[in-house]
């Protein structure tokens, strides 16, 4: 049996990042939120639900970019010189908030005030990076002879400042859906209320997203069996339950809010990532860097993924059981007088 | 403009690195002492071991953040940066790395989470497993890391396609390179001693102050054995180390002792400024004719010079120099300290020797200073390869412009500023307040409740230094 080595590690690494837009776009979205937070305590409280977790959350971002210089060589390298500016501000936002979590517990007045607006800060701008890196990647990376061609705010679009919102609001959705999971009171209830502001405005950036992305480029809307000559039904057939999982995402976060269910506004929000998700990967799949180079001709030598599967075969399902372990350990609710234990 | 970005380039990774490795010198080491003195409160049940894993388990966890958040910053910048790199050695360095991330991060973070938060959520058995799982994370990153680093010094078990990649032979040659096994041993002893300094240091500091706390004495002994017995190790794995870099590296070594010509044997440079256009060493003091008894080699060998390669391929050869100098220098030291200690330890005066306390407190830093001048002779002196002898740093680079680069490193520089100072402050604070006994759980407020501190009020006025950044 011959394994096709490259579409499995395609698999994977779309995985890999799919969890953690999941993961850390949970632990973002309650940075994005955390000033909008009443009282000190209550911030405390925030950061609780999510200090066991969130280092293991990120680290399927290094996993993203780790494994996508080890599968992918060629597409790692054309990537982040194309993205270079939003990716530097994007890990000075996960540096600023990361070590948040310690030092706001060691500062004093101004060093705690300090560390909550960095926290605060740093996962707005890590979020609005990762828009950017986002949008830059979908609407298309110039290349020429293997490498970056383009120009240095490539980047900066209408198209992916509208993407780097929507990835605002649905991270401010995530973090605000897995508060209402994690806490009580009235903190619970002013977890409620930002669910119900965040998911009409996920539905409306969701849609302007999409529609946008069509007219991005070309190859998507062929994708997707849109032009101006019509539209391809059977196309749009084979691809229509993608948004209508988005659409019953929001209907399980609405109605979720509406009956006062804790967990299915976070079950909806992650349906509605799951739907955004698979609907950009329908769009620009098979290529890793949007249009020009596929996953087959970005692929590592075949020892390199033969090696890295073996690996990730025996690793991944411990690091899943872990991770699971992890989650169970710190499940429940989080008090106030619990603190941090 | 090239140029200007290569070399800006260059200095964001020193810079983004110098201050990375910074960290792992230090958890690396202060995780397996977790280990060790929650192990022995499990077994002997002696509180003292309990206030140790408390007190230092706070400082773990303030120095664990910043290395995480500074490692996942080089884990990007081999593509912003070096993409040409990535491109034509991401088959080999890129599994490495890989594995790193499999193995090691997801093992640490996700049991760090319960080693700091679940005290209460877990038996003390199970949290033993988590500390234990997290000290053999900071082990298998060591090990995958310098694997990366040591195949990027000495290639082996490769082959070059004809489009300039390189792809793996033998996965066993790739990971286990001819300067492997050494940098690896000297690497995780330099770890283990840089901890134990610290460790020393703040407790020397708390018996300068009062001489009499058990859990400070503990952990100076503690730290005074390691420095004792891993020291004099350390400099063996040193010269094991320095024998691979003469087999494997001879221009580094010609940069490292300044031989600048081929000789028959050479001498042994103490002191000097290195000058390589002028091609000698101003001021030098040498010693005739034992430089060939210092690396091990009989006086009939011809050790190579620098004139026996092309100026091109030379590495700054001062910088090489004078790190690795001052890194002997500091290893000597540290001896030396160790030495002291077990003496007066053997006496039974090692905690009345006021000068020794002072010594012990001084020599804090010394580990840290030696780690980085010790990867900056290894770095620099790679240079000007990315890939020893095979690709070049100028052929590695990312097509990026200057003005990109320095807006990064400027980013980088002003993060790293504030989180590095704020992030000192605090250790030092929590170390100038030393472990409380009597505490029974990690109370991760700034102070514990029921000690006398908790009573205190919260801004005092006498405090000395406000967090820097920490204004609005």
């Amino acid at each position: 049996m011959t394994l096709d080595l490259p579409l499995i590690w395609a698999v994977l690494i779309a995985t890999a990042v799919g969890l953690y837009v999941l993961l850390d776009g949970f632990d973002l979205g309650v940075g994005l939120l955390f000033l909008f937070a009443r009282t000190d305590q209550d911030r405390d409280v925030m950061m609780n639900t999510i200090a066991p977790v969130w280092d293991g959350n990120e680290t399927w971002l290094v996993l993203g970019g780790g494994g996508l210089l080890a599968a992918f060589p060629l597409g790692y390298s054309i990537l982040l010189p194309a993205l270079y500016l939003p990716v530097t501000l994007m890990l000075a936002g996960l540096i600023l908030r990361g070590v948040a979590f310690e030092f706001r517990l060691r500062g004093r007045d101004r060093g705690k005030r300090f560390w909550t607006l960095a926290f605060a800060g740093g996962s707005i701008l890590a979020t609005l990076a990762q828009g950017f890196v986002l949008g830059g990647f979908i609407q298309g990376v110039t290349v020429r002879g293997d490498a970056f061609a383009g120009g240095p705010f490539d980047w900066l679009t209408p198209y992916t400042v509208l993407v780097a919102v929507g990835l605002v609001a649905g991270y401010a959705l995530l973090g605000a859906a897995w508060l209402m999971l994690k806490t009580q009171d009235d903190l619970h209830g002013d977890a409620r209320r930002w669910s119900s502001i965040a998911v009409p405005l996920v539905g409306a950036l969701l849609a302007g997203v999409s529609v946008a992305t069509l007219l991005v480029h070309p190859q998507i809307a062929a994708r997707w069996g849109v032009s101006w000559q019509g539209l391809d039904l059977a196309r749009l057939a084979l691809l229509a339950p993608i948004p209508l999982l988005g659409a019953a995402g929001l209907i399980t976060a609405g109605l979720g809010l509406r009956r006062r269910s804790h967990s299915a506004p976070f079950i909806g929000g992650v349906l509605v990532f799951l739907s955004g998700y698979l609907g950009l990967a329908a769009g620009f799949s098979p290529y890793v860097v949007p249009y020009t180079i596929t996953f087959r001709q970005a692929a590592a030598d075949p020892s390199a993924l033969g090696l890295m599967l073996i690996g990730a075969g025996v690793l991944l399902p411990l690091i899943l059981g872990y991770t699971a372990f992890v989650y169970w350990t710190f499940r429940g609710k989080v008090t106030p007088d619990a603190g941090y234990h | 403009m090239h140029l200007d970005a290569l070399i800006l380039s260059r200095l964001q990774f020193a810079f983004t690195i110098a201050f990375h490795i910074i960290f792992p010198s230090f958890t690396i080491g202060l995780a397996s002492f977790l280990a060790v003195l929650e192990g022995l409160w499990l077994i002997t049940k002696q509180s003292r071991f309990q206030t140790l894993f408390l007190f230092w388990i706070k400082i773990f966890a303030l120095s664990f953040g910043m290395g995480v958040v500074s490692g996942v910053v080089m884990s990007y910048e081999f593509g912003t940066n070096w993409s040409v790199f990535s491109a034509k050695a991401g088959n080999i360095i890129g599994p490495l790395m890989a594995f790193e991330v499999l193995s090691a991060f997801f093992l640490e973070a996700s049991f760090l989470g319960v080693m700091l938060f679940g005290w209460k959520k877990v038996g003390p058995r199970l949290h033993f497993a988590a500390t234990c799982l997290v000290a053999l994370g900071t082990l298998a990153s060591a090990f995958w890391i310098v694997s990366a680093n040591s195949w990027m010094q000495g290639p082996s078990g490769y082959a070059i396609l004809p489009n300039g990649h390189f792809v793996a032979t033998s996965w066993l040659a790739v990971i286990f390179s001819p300067t492997m096994p050494s940098r690896l041993t000297h690497m995780v002893m330099a770890a283990y001693l840089t901890t134990s300094l610290v460790v020393g240091a703040a407790s020397a500091w708390q018996l300068l102050r009062n001489p009499e706390p058990a859990e400070s004495r503990t952990a100076l002994l503690m730290a005074v054995g390691m420095f004792a017995i891993v020291a004099p190790l350390q400099l063996l794995a040193g010269h094991w180390s320095g024998e691979v870099v003469r087999e494997h590296q001879p221009l580094k070594l010609a940069a490292i002792e300044a031989y600048w010509t081929t000789k028959t044997p050479q001498g042994l440079t103490l002191f000097g400024l290195p000058d390589r256009d002028a091609r000698k060493t101003h001021f030098e003091v040498t010693i005739p004719k034992i430089g060939n008894l210092i690396e091990g080699v009989s006086p009939t060998t011809a050790l190579k010079g620098l004139d026996a390669w092309p100026r091109q391929d030379w590495p700054v050869v001062g910088l090489v120099f004078w790190a690795f100098r001052i890194m002997v220098g500091l290893g000597l030291a540290i001896i030396g300290l160790g030495a002291w200690g077990a003496v007066q330890g053997l006496r039974r005066r090692l905690f009345q020797d006021r000068w020794f306390l002072r010594a012990a407190v001084a020599m804090g830093p010394a580990g840290f200073v030696a780690v980085i001048c010790g990867w900056i002779t290894a770095e620099a002196g790679r240079q000007p390869y990315t890939v020893y002898g095979l690709l070049r740093t100028d052929h590695s680079m990312s097509p990026v412009g200057a003005g990109q680069v320095s807006a990064s490193l400027a980013v980088f520089m002003v993060v790293y500023a504030v989180v590095f100072s704020v992030g000192v402050l605090y250790i030092l604070r929590l170390m100038a307040e030393g472990p409380i006994a009597g505490a029974a759980e990690p109370v991760r407020g700034d102070r514990a409740p029921g000690t006398p501190l908790a009573a205190a009020p919260d801004q005092d006025p006498g405090a000395p230094i406000p967090p820097r950044g920490g204004g609005q």
